[in-house]
Order: structure tokens, then C-alpha cells, then sequence
């Protein structure tokens, strides 16, 4: 029973939300994993393009809970999401018309890109802020939890429930949906394997009349299709706050270039490394070991590892692990 | 080159004249305020270019290495508080010493032992019990030191020595940190630095802000020691009073009695916070010269060829012979000393040490920009764009409140939109310089003052 408890305690507290986390992560470091595999750069504006698809959602939801539109008990979010897609699509091709084209036709080195793109995360930052403003936003609505810790106390009889909240569960249906779409995509569709091509050998695959304008232009669609809805998953989960879209940044470089960049499936598989690392590492274990321990024996303190304001630092430290032993990452990504 | 030599010429004219506009149409003190900047800039743009202009190199984490250098300003500074060593020093230094053991057990294991799987499971139990360990003394001692008198005190306090000594200290401490991260992310993919750069610069920021015990994290500390007497002290000082007759006598002499005190105390009052900036402004002065003139002299010596040769051609100066990694750390961590003295002058002009305010885009953003506009791989592009872009960054919120108003007078005063673009315009700062970036990278990426175009005689 004690075993159990514990077993529901860590659950409730650690798998489920690095679970939904991770699949939070893996969309978003999918998109920084295509764009680096075809355009050959770390796209650093990519948390900003997150939060400036994630924004259109939220105004569109505020839109449409306005109108009394409600699919009660899934969130509104999720009507809104094509107008959220659209944006961050139509503002990614501009960016790459306006920006990176030049670039690329003088085939400029790969620094020069990651410059240009800080430039383009300050600019797409300013104008989330400009447009909805810095502070929080709570979007989410509709049923609240698929099972509450009430429920599941009831159902089994134990002291400690899990408790899935209702976006957690539609966060990993949708990336799982998602994932499979695009590996679809990538694996049977002629453009898919265009893709593939070109990122393996830009030079071959142009002699092979594959188009690069539209190879690039099919990757940033996909690539703000992913962070749009990483976004919106990670904003009805969490809230809406453009300056956290910022920071997420760095877990999703370090999800990236641990499953080795460049790899859609190091992509979804360093993403988990990294939620469940900064989730376990950042869990305060008092209780988990108060149940494997003798009645009533507690530890003094919280049985932390690292207190939440390092847990970028934990991504920090799987990334320069990484790149220390294996700078290819898991997958044999591609490097220098 | 002549023609490069003239542009110079015009450019720091050209800025010159910009600054005594401000001074004539605004007030001198607000100039000199924003000369300080500018110089601080300048040196914050100098680190960068060495970075960037000499060697290609991109650090997306300049704010940690300016935070680091602001912290060196409270730890050398500030007055050792005994009570706080007496309650926690002993368990600090313990944890140090455990830590340092640790360092040592890891590396002993990896040298002795043969990689595998017996290695993997010593290493990991290894580390977990030092790391409980170290936190075993760590944390009571860090709260302890945290207790003591935390409305004004709480942490260790610093060293007590003049505050201009922590200037090169700053250096030293970017330096340090920069080593090791150079050590760990040059050398491969040069994407790669920008992303571990940016994940130091939030830890580094993310410690100051969280260890209370080490500066106060966000409770931050004032009052700070100054390289000179405060204003009070020099507004009663006869010596100085005696300057300031001096230097107003013309005026004084048309009044008489009680007036003329009067008169007198105002002058020095006003002069007082003038001379302040005035020394402040000097010793920045010195600084930058100081700083400038080794950075020139090191980008035309043989080095700075062979940096130069290095980042337009990586391969072929492998081929020569040259150990790019090692020339790339070099730079690094010299760029990221200039950033980090920056930081303790910046600190040092602030008089107080303020976590929340090392914002990524007010440091390394903006500081790129500088590099960028100004012509990198040109010094004088790196001054010249410290000073136009500071100069438009402390203009630009005013500017953009102005064109909001301007925009949306036909409109009500309470209509919405009005409203919220006028709170919006606050957020204009990020717009603008991102839009500066790309088109000065697109339009004019030799920037302002391009680099000198160097042949062979």
C-alpha cells in the first residue's frame, strides 16, 4: 500500500507533468530540429515565434468566448488554433522572404543566420508585446480535469490520487497526433522526402531539380505549424506569458542537440530527457519518502536537488554534458 | 584609408555635436548622465568586437558576463559583515572543501579507471554523495548567513577595498567564467557557443537573483562605495565652496548678504552633482583610452592578422598551422574581460548592485547593435556605436510616446485604441532595435565606419 502511495504520489507529481511537458518541448524542438536541418542554422527567434502564433490563438479565443462559442467540455483554444496557424505561417514565409533569402542567395555563413535571427526574435518579440501586451494571459476553459485526485482516491482507495488535468491529457493526444503526421509526412510524401534530401546534401539534392525556395518554404510552415501549437498546448497548461516563450528556448536547444540535431526523432526523445530531468530534478521528494520510510520518520528538509529557479540550469548542464561527450547528440545529429 | 580616416573624423564630430545639443536643449546634467552611458557602452561594444569583429565569434550571453562584473563591485566594495562569517563562514568553507574534494575524486576515477559500465555507476554514487554532502553544509550555512539582520545585511559582505579595484576584478571573474565556457563549446558547430552563452548568462543571472547569501539576490545593495566623496560631503566641503566662488564669481559679485549665501548654496549644490559626473566621466575616459588603445594595438599586430586570417578563413589558416580552438578561446575570454569591467563600471556609476535589471536585451542585445551599426572590426565603429545606439535607446521611449500621440490625436482621449497604443509604445524598445539590427545587417553590413581595407605594400 505505502509502495503504491508513493507510486501514486511521484505520478501525480513527476510523470504526468513531464509527460506533458516533454510533448510541450518535443513540438517546439521538432521545429528548431527542421529548421536547423534545412536551413543550417539555430533558429533562436523560435520561441518568439511560439508566443506571436500562441498570441493569435489567445485573441481569437477571447473572440470567440466573446461570442458565446464554446465547446464545452475541450477548450476553446482549440477552434481558435487555424487562426493562430495562419499567422505564424504567414509571418514566418515573410520573415524568410525579407530576411533569410538574401542570405541564403550569397550563401552566408551559418553565424550570420543565427545574428539575423536574434534580430528577427527581438522584432517578433516586440510586436507580441506591442499587440497583447507582457502580462500573464489565462485562456484556458471548458472541463478542467479528465480525472481528479477525488476520483481516483475513490476508484482505488489509496491516500494519494493522481490528478490529469484535462490539457495534459489533450497535450500528448495532439503531439502524438502530430508527430505521426509529420513522420508521415516526412517518410511517404514526395516533398516530405525532398526535405530529407536537401537537409542530407543541399548540393545533390538541387542537382536532382529539387526546388529550394519551396523545400525552405515547407519547412517553416511545418516548423511554425509545431510551434503554434507547442505554444497554445504549453499556454492552456501553464498560462500565456511571452517572456516564458523566450526562456523556452534554451530546453528546446538543449532537447535538440541532445537527441543530435537535425534528427526529427533525437528531437521528441532529448525532449523527454530534458522535462523529466528538470521535473525530477526539481521535485521535493519529502513525501515520496515519508512513505517508503518507517511510520511517522520524515527527512528535514525538502529532499530537493535543485530548487525550481535553476531549472534552466538543468537543461544547461544536459546540454554541456552533451556537448562534452558526445557533441553529436543521441541520434548522430549533424555537427561542424 | 584617408577617406575611412575622414569618415572617422565626422563621426565622432557628428556625436560630439549630438551630445551638446543635448546639452543645450535639455540640460547638462542629463548629457553627462548619458555621456557616462555611452562611454560604458562604448567598452561594453570594444568586448563585443574583439568577440565578433576579430574572431566571428557569436556570444548570445553578454549580460552574464556584465552581471558578473557588477557582482565583482558589491564583493570587493562592501564592508566583510563578521556576524554573518561567524554564523555561516565555517560551513561555506567546508562545502567549498567538499566540493573541491568531489572535483578531485571525479577526475581521479576518470584517469584511474577504465571507461565502462563498473566507471559509470562509481562516478554517478560518487557525485550524488557529494552533492548531498556539499549540501549537507551548504544550507544551514547559507541560511544562517541569510539571518543575520536581513532587512539590511544577510550575506557575507564583501572585502571592503576601494571600489575601483573591483574593475579589473570584474574582468577576471567574466574571464573565468568565459574559460570555461569556451573550453566546453568552441570547437564545435558555431551555433553552438551562442546557445551555451545564452544558457550561462541566465544561470549566472539566475544565481545573483536566487543566492541571497552571496549579494542580497534581488533584495539588492545599495549605497555602494564611490571613488569619490558624495555630493553632501562636497557641498559642505570649504574647499570645494571655494571652487565654486571661483568659478561663479561674475554672478555672485551682483548680489550681496543673505542673497548671495543663498546663491552660493545653490551653485554648489548644482556643481556638486556636476563634478561627480564630471570624475565619473573621466575615469571612463581613461578606461575606454586605456582599453582602446590595447585593442588596437593587438588587431594590428601579427595576432590580429592572424585573427583576421582565422575568421575569413578557417580551414586554410588550420593548414598554415594555426590552432583556430585555442585563438577562438583566446578572444572569448579577452572580449568577455572588457564586457565583464564594463559591468563593474556600470555597477560603479549605479552605486548599487540591482539583479532584476540585467535584462538580455538591454545587454547583449543592445551591445550587438552597438557592434553592428558602428562597422565591427573597426574600434572606432565599436565606440561610435556605443555612443549612437545608447543615444537612441535612451531616446527612443520618449520618441515613441511622442509618434503614439502624434498618431492617434484624432481620437478621443478615453478611446481604447489610443489608450492602449500609448501604453504600448513602452514596448517599442525591442521593435525598433530588432528592425535596426536587420536592416543595418542587410542595408550596411560594414556598419557606420567600415572595416580598414588592409593590402599589401
Amino acid at each position: 500500500m505505502e509502495l503504491l502511495n508513493t507510486f501514486a504520489l511521484m505520478s501525480n507529481y513527476v510523470f504526468v507533468p513531464a509527460l506533458a511537458y516533454g510533448s510541450q518541448l518535443a513540438l517546439g524542438a521538432l521545429g528548431i530540429t527542421l529548421v536547423f536541418g534545412v536551413l543550417r542554422f539555430a533558429n533562436f527567434a523560435h520561441g518568439d515565434l511560439m508566443a506571436f502564433g500562441t498570441m493569435g490563438v489567445v485573441l481569437m479565443t477571447y473572440w470567440l468566448q466573446a461570442q458565446g462559442v464554446s465547446i464545452d467540455p475541450l477548450p476553446t483554444a482549440l477552434l481558435a488554433l487555424p487562426v493562430g496557424i495562419a499567422l505564424a505561417v504567414g509571418v514566418s514565409l515573410l520573415i524568410d522572404r525579407t530576411v533569410y533569402r538574401f542570405y541564403r542567395r550569397r550563401r552566408a555563413a551559418p553565424v550570420v543566420y543565427v545574428v539575423a535571427s536574434v534580430g528577427v526574435m527581438y522584432v517578433l518579440n516586440g510586436l507580441t508585446r506591442f499587440i497583447i501586451g507582457p502580462d500573464d494571459q489565462r485562456f484556458t476553459d471548458g472541463a478542467r480535469f479528465l480525472i481528479s485526485a477525488g476520483d481516483f482516491k475513490r476508484m482505488t482507495g489509496l491516500d494519494e490520487g493522481i490528478t490529469i488535468k484535462l490539457t495534459q491529457a489533450l497535450t500528448v493526444v495532439v503531439a502524438v497526433l502530430m508527430v505521426a503526421a509529420l513522420f508521415w509526412f516526412l517518410q511517404k510524401t514526395r516533398t516530405g522526402k525532398a526535405m530529407r534530401a536537401y537537409s542530407d546534401n543541399e548540393d545533390l539534392a538541387l542537382l536532382s531539380g529539387i526546388s529550394p525556395d519551396r523545400v525552405v518554404a515547407v519547412t517553416w510552415v511545418i516548423a511554425a505549424v509545431l510551434a503554434t501549437v507547442a505554444g497554445t498546448l504549453y499556454g492552456l497548461d501553464k498560462s500565456f506569458k511571452p517572456f516564458v516563450y523566450f526562456q523556452l528556448i534554451l530546453p528546446m536547444f538543449a532537447a535538440a542537440i541532445v537527441g543530435g540535431i537535425g534528427q526529427p526523432i533525437g528531437a521528441i526523445v532529448g525532449a523527454y530527457i530534458v522535462a523529466f530531468s528538470e521535473v525530477m530534478l526539481t521535485y521535493a521528494y519529502k513525501r515520496a519518502l515519508m512513505y517508503m520510510g518507517p511510520e511517522g520518520w520524515g527527512p528535514d528538509g525538502l529532499m530537493q536537488i535543485l530548487s525550481t529557479e535553476y531549472k534552466f540550469a538543468i537543461s544547461f548542464l544536459i546540454l554541456v554534458f552533451v556537448l562534452l561527450v558526445r557533441p553529436t547528440g543521441i541520434f548522430r545529429g549533424k555537427v561542424i | 584609408m584617408s577617406a575611412l580616416l575622414t569618415r572617422t573624423r565626422l563621426a565622432y564630430l557628428g556625436i560630439i555635436l549630438l551630445l551638446l545639443l543635448v546639452g543645450i536643449f535639455q540640460s547638462w546634467s542629463v548629457a553627462m548622465v548619458m555621456i557616462n552611458l555611452c562611454l560604458i557602452s562604448a567598452v561594453m561594444a570594444l568586448g563585443v568586437n574583439i568577440q565578433w569583429g576579430y574572431a566571428g565569434l557569436f556570444s548570445a550571453g553578454t549580460v552574464g558576463f556584465v552581471a558578473l562584473g557588477g557582482l565583482a563591485g558589491v564583493l570587493i566594495s562592501e564592508a566583510p559583515i563578521p556576524e554573518a562569517w561567524d554564523v555561516g563562514g565555517a560551513g561555506l568553507i567546508y562545502s567549498v572543501a567538499v566540493l573541491a574534494a568531489l572535483i578531485a575524486a571525479v577526475l581521479i576515477i576518470l584517469t584511474v579507471m577504465k571507461p565502462g559500465t563498473v566507471r559509470r555507476i562509481v562516478l554517478t554514487f560518487v557525485i550524488l554523495g557529494g552533492y548531498f554532502t556539499v549540501r549537507y553544509f551548504f544550507d544551514p550555512a547559507t541560511e544562517a548567513i541569510e539571518g543575520v539582520n536581513p532587512a539590511g545585511q544577510g550575506f557575507l559582505g564583501g572585502l571592503g577595498l576601494p571600489i575601483l579595484i573591483s574593475w579589473p576584478v570584474g574582468g577576471l571573474l567574466a574571464a573565468l567564467v568565459a574559460w570555461g565556457i569556451g573550453k566546453v563549446a568552441l570547437g564545435l558547430r558555431s551555433d553552438y557557443l551562442a546557445i551555451a552563452t545564452l544558457g550561462i548568462a541566465e544561470i549566472v543571472i539566475a544565481v545573483i537573483k536566487n543566492e541571497d547569501w552571496l549579494a542580497r539576490g534581488v533584495k539588492n545593495v545599495s549605497g555602494l562605495a564611490r571613488p569619490m566623496p558624495k555630493e553632501i560631503v562636497l557641498q559642505e566641503s570649504p574647499t570645494f565652496i571655494g571652487w565654486v566662488e571661483w568659478l561663479h564669481s561674475g554672478a555672485l559679485s551682483t548680489v550681496a548678504g543673505d542673497e548671495r549665501i543663498q546663491m552660493l548654496r545653490d551653485y554648489a549644490q548644482q556643481d556638486a552633482g556636476l563634478f561627480v559626473k564630471l570624475i565619473y566621466m573621466l575615469l571612463f575616459t581613461i578606461v575606454l583610452l586605456i582599453l582602446f588603445a590595447l585593442a588596437q594595438r593587438a588587431l594590428n599586430s601579427p595576432w590580429g592578422r592572424m585573427m583576421r586570417a582565422i575568421r575569413d578563413n578557417e580551414v586554410a589558416a588550420e593548414a598554415m598551422g594555426k590552432n583556430v580552438t585555442k585563438r577562438h578561446l583566446q578572444t572569448f575570454i579577452l572580449g568577455s574581460a572588457v564586457v565583464g569591467i564594463a559591468g563593474a563600471m556600470l555597477t560603479t556609476l549605479d552605486g548599487q548592485f540591482t539583479p532584476s535589471t540585467y535584462n538580455p536585451l538591454r545587454f547583449t542585445f543592445l551591445v550587438w547593435v552597438m557592434v553592428i551599426v558602428g562597422g565591427s572590426g573597426n574600434n572606432h565603429g565599436s565606440v561610435i556605436g556605443g555612443f549612437l545606439i545608447w543615444f537612441v535607446w535612451v531616446q527612443a521611449e520618449p520618441a515613441g510616446i511622442f509618434m503614439m500621440d502624434m498618431l492617434t490625436f484624432f481620437m478621443a482621449p478615453d478611446n481604447p485604441v489610443r489608450l492602449h497604443l500609448l501604453d504600448a509604445a513602452a514596448q517599442m524598445r525591442p521593435l525598433l532595435m530588432g528592425l535596426v539590427l536587420l536592416l543595418a545587417m542587410r542595408f550596411s553590413p560594414k556598419g557606420i565606419l567600415p572595416e580598414p581595407v588592409r593590402t599589401v605594400r
